[in-house]
């Protein structure tokens, strides 16, 4: 019977929990559905052939069981609450508990999407208010909210350029330059839009190869998208000679609003020439990661673009808001790229904190980020190689090289910091850094903390040298050790199954795996 | 406060750093755009902010609610909340390290596993945005594997759907969306024959979403044959819960099925964020956008979970990804399976049955009285069409001046359906409420 415990699992030792499935007895309830208060057989209402034929196979299991096997599965996980994640380019900062409050005040919780405007003032105030802060931020003359994610972000700043320039009878432009140093989704998403990638080469220090960059910035070119920071913590020196070139051949310069905790309230990008930029208000607004998601990637824009922008959007007329959610009032409008407004629950939480912070708020946020990366740069520089010699901004990446002649690579050293307490930095990113490993501390972290990872780092280089295979075999303390990726991708097992059914399409309950 | 600011803090790092003062480590900015005056308002403790905000919320009426197209308005029980507002959970970041994140991963597996099930496909992935553009991802994925242009989507589509993937695919001159009608509420046979003809051996896909919007179920076996005999995949797209009573995706035949997860686990909130679902049959494994996790074992043999089948992502392949997409929505996909769990097979299928019992009885009485019609007579789950008397705007106004919101004038998405409301009926409605809704539009002459 399944809900024994399998006897090749010591009970209580193994820190690792049954799948939901194989605790399932048949005929345990967690919670009860009401009666409905006015019932007719249900095949009177709908003919057979719509009704469901084979019950799902979901657990049958106590409100406890659910309780205690979600609460031991979120045991086995680092978080930010619990351990310090160094990892580059995506600003693991403290996430603020009153912003999930505040995102679950019934009357933001409850406002329905298509309510009448007049039933969701405060909501529409609240989203209007967040608009003209990151207006205010980053020098953009305005946002749309509308974006769930960075990736989504890019797509539909592509999509806005793509627009401005057919309106203006550009049919030619169809490249978009990407440097080599950037994040995936840039070319990723140009490609989605039927663009044609072109990849500009950076020099080792990260900066743009301006030869490169002019021998390919021609006609074509619609955009040219860029992080700035760039990917190594760099600020691109060359930045403005980039957006006045560009503009000079008619192309739009994309902002990768990835590093934008490096920016705010310290310089604006509309400032600097750039005429689009998203920003990933998880990253630099504390919203939770959540374990991969949700996030929102707001997309601001000059003047000029404004009219391709999506739709919905909120406005304000007079002491009215309101919602603009057709293309009747756009008609420029790239239109929709998902159902509804945006990740509103995330805008609140975005918002909440910009409230917290204040401009001078803001203004110590970056500060303290680029500070405390810079902290990191120096600590380390002697025990990697540096990949540049100059202040970093948020972030300090380091390439792994001189741990190679031990036979130890930097994905060891990362599986290391596990047994430590500390996630891994992001490694292997960029790609034009040999043996990567990119820090990014943010502003949230105390120097303590900032020097007991240092610390930690120099204590395992010191391990490489006197017991590489320590190393090598780690982590040695999380609940799994390193976990077999070429048979997770050969032989794929992606759902549960249950006992009495041959595995065909992957996916068996864990006991019998673990027999296997 | 999140940062530290004891008057050591910074002086300490920057001697540390090696430089006299914080502008040392900028300047490579060029000077003149640095450190603008923003205009922002000052910072705001937190007792403050909560106020503020709570007043802004209360700003916001409740009404008596018989609003959905799309969103709906479900109950949630209290430890959906609880368990996933853990930090350790809503705190940790994508499972690239997977020693470090075996909670997460086993969520997402967990996950696969229900959406797999209540669709009745193979497989499902780690979960997308939300609906419409699950659905948008699953119409690159059609085109792709048939190598055709055109895709086939019932007017009865969700209209931000519709619009999602006009977008999406609209630019480019290589797809094209065609329309299929639905006069009668669902598709119509002789149009979708006669649309799949006109692009003979061009269609890549056909849409059926049911329920669809106005609430009315498809036909889907019918279709899938139609469509398949011309080659084409099927793209079915379905309410979750709806599935714990109605014919689900895989029981005739579809080829990739998606939806909204949004009504188990979330709440309405103003439009996001829910979570994008996406099953489909074994074959297109290596085809599915996102993450997806699987399971695998430790060098010790001890079962684990990892994100797998990179191979198709943007961090490796970059222009050649078979989508930009990046994250999953992972913390909503839990709230989603934490309410799954709750409910059970049993719990699922009650639940669906009262929301159709629910509807069905607010449908039958709103159709008694003088003038009020339903609009279509196929089933129908928890939402139908109601044409009313008279101006369906002033209807709507009246109302709502009652303290009633009631439902959805269909005419800003469909001029035809002038005086037509789309009303939504689930679990957090009493008879009472249904009985005030029937004597409020029963009051209004």
């Amino acid at each position: 019977m399944s809900a024994m415990p399998p006897k090749n699992r010591p009970v209580g030792v193994s820190r690792l929990e049954t799948l939901l499935i194989d605790q399932s007895v048949k005929g345990r309830r967690a919670m009860r559905v009401p009666e409905a208060p006015v019932a007719q057989p249900i095949d009177r209402l709908i003919p057979a052939k719509f009704l469901r034929q084979r019950k799902p196979r979901l657990p049958e299991v106590t409100e406890f069981q659910v309780v205690r096997h979600f609460t031991r599965l979120s045991t086995l996980n680092y978080s930010i609450d619990a351990n310090f994640y160094p990892l580059g380019s995506c600003t693991m900062k403290y996430n603020p508990k009153v912003n999930d409050a505040m995102a679950n005040l019934p009357g933001f919780r409850q406002a329905h999407p298509l309510a009448p405007e007049s039933t969701v003032q405060g909501l529409l105030e609240a989203m209007y208010n967040l608009e003209q802060w990151l207006v205010k931020m980053s020098g953009f003359a305005h946002f749309t909210l509308h974006p769930a994610a960075g990736a989504h972000g890019e797509f539909t700043g592509i999509l806005v350029a793509q627009a401005y320039h057919r309106a203006k009878g550009r049919l030619n432009k169809t490249k978009v330059i990407v440097p080599d140093s950037a994040h995936g989704t840039n070319p990723a998403s140009a490609a989605l839009a039927h663009l044609t990638v072109v990849t500009v080469k950076s020099q080792a220090n990260g900066h743009i190869d301006m030869a490169d960059f002019r021998a390919k910035l021609d006609d074509d070119v619609a955009l040219v998208m860029l992080t700035l920071p760039n990917t190594l913590g760099l600020f691109e020196e060359e930045i403005e000679a980039i957006t006045r070139e560009s503009h000079a051949k008619g192309a739009l310069v994309y902002l990768d609003g990835a590093n934008f905790n490096a920016l705010a309230g310290l310089i604006r990008p509309g400032d600097l020439g750039f005429d689009i930029c998203h920003i990933n208000l998880h990253k630099t607004f504390s919203t939770p990661h959540g374990g991969g998601g949700p996030g929102a990637g707001p997309v601001g824009v000059t003047k000029e673009l404004e009219p391709f922008l999506p739709v919905p959007r909120v406005v304000k007329d007079g002491d009215t808001y309101r919602v603009r959610d057709s293309k009747h009032h756009y008609p420029q409008s790239i239109g929709q790229l998902r159902s509804f407004f945006g990740n509103t629950g995330i805008l609140i939480r975005a918002y909440t904190y910009m409230l917290s912070l204040g401009e001078d708020g803001v203004k110590e946020m970056s500060r303290r980020a680029i500070i405390n990366a810079n902290y990191v740069r120096v600590r380390l520089k002697d025990v990697f190689h540096a990949v540049s010699n100059e202040p970093c901004m948020h972030e300090a990446v380091f390439s792994g090289t001189p741990i190679l002649e031990h036979g130890v690579k930097t994905l060891d050293l990362a599986k290391r910091l596990l047994d430590y307490g500390y996630y891994a930095p992001t490694i292997y990113f960029p790609l034009i850094v040999p043996e990567a490993l990119m820090i990014e501390p943010t502003e949230t972290e105390t120097p303590e903390t900032l020097e007991a990872f240092c610390a930690t780092v120099e204590e395992i280089v010191r391990e490489i040298k006197d017991n590489p295979a320590v190393v090598k075999e780690a982590p040695h303390t999380t609940p799994v050790r390193r976990l077999d990726e070429v048979k997770a991708a050969r032989e794929p097992m992606l759902r549960w199954t249950t006992a009495n059914e041959p595995a065909v399409y992957g996916g068996r309950s864990t006991e019998r795996a673990a027999r296997a | 406060m999140f940062q530290p600011n004891a008057p050591s803090d910074e002086k300490d790092l920057l001697k540390a750093i090696g430089v006299a003062s914080f502008d040392e480590l900028i300047r490579r900015l060029p000077a003149r755009h640095v450190n603008p005056g923003l205009g922002l308002a000052n910072e705001m403790p937190e007792v403050e902010i909560t106020r503020y905000l709570s007043e802004l919320a209360a700003k916001n009426a409740q009404p008596l609610s018989f609003l959905g197209a799309g969103a709906y308005d479900h109950f949630s029980p209290a430890a959906v909340g609880a368990l996933a507002l853990r930090g350790e959970f809503a705190t940790a970041y994508t499972p690239y390290q997977p020693e470090a994140s075996q909670g997460t991963l086993q969520v997402i597996f967990e996950f696969q596993s229900m959406v797999a099930e209540i669709f009745g496909m193979d497989i499902a992935n780690a979960s997308l945005y939300d609906g419409a553009s699950a659905l948008a991802e699953a119409a690159l994925v059609a085109f792709r594997h048939t190598d055709r242009p055109v895709l086939l989507v019932p007017d009865a589509l969700h209209p931000h759907y519709r619009r999602t993937l006009d977008t999406y695919f609209g630019s480019a001159a290589d797809f094209k969306i065609v329309t299929v009608a639905c006069p009668r509420g669902t598709i119509d046979a002789g149009d979708l024959a006669a649309k799949i003809n006109a692009n003979d051996g061009n269609v890549a896909g056909v849409v059926v979403q049911t329920p669809n919007f106005f609430g009315c179920l498809e036909d889907g076996a019918a279709i899938a044959s139609a469509a398949h005999a011309a080659g084409a995949l099927v793209i079915a797209v379905s309410n979750p819960l709806a599935l714990g009573v109605v014919a689900p995706p895989g029981e005739w035949d579809a080829d990739i099925a998606v939806g909204d997860g949004q009504p188990l686990g979330l709440p309405v909130s103003f439009g996001g964020p829910y979570v994008g679902l996406f099953a489909c049959k074994k074959e297109f494994m290596r085809k599915m956008p996102g993450r997806i996790c699987g399971q695998t074992v430790d060098v010790d043999g001890k079962t684990g979970y990892v994100l797998t089948l990179q191979a198709r992502e943007q961090h490796i392949r970059r222009e050649k990804a078979n989508s930009n997409i990046c994250t999953n929505q992972n913390l909503c996909a839990t709230h989603f399976t934490i309410h799954t769990a709750m409910l059970g097979p049993e719990g699922l299928r009650e639940l669906a049955e009262l929301n159709l019992q629910l509807a069905h009885y607010a449908a039958e009485q709103l159709s008694k009285l003088p003038g009020c019609k339903l609009s279509f007579e196929t089933p129908y789950f928890n939402e139908f069409v109601l044409e009313v008397p008279g101006d369906v705007d002033a209807v709507h106004k009246r109302l709502l001046d009652l303290g009633i919101l009631a439902g959805l004038p269909l005419k800003t998405f469909y001029p035809k359906l002038d005086r037509h409301l789309l009303i939504n009926v689930t679990e957090r409605k009493t008879k009472a409420d249904i009985d005030r809704l029937v004597s409020a539009v029963g009051s209004l002459k």
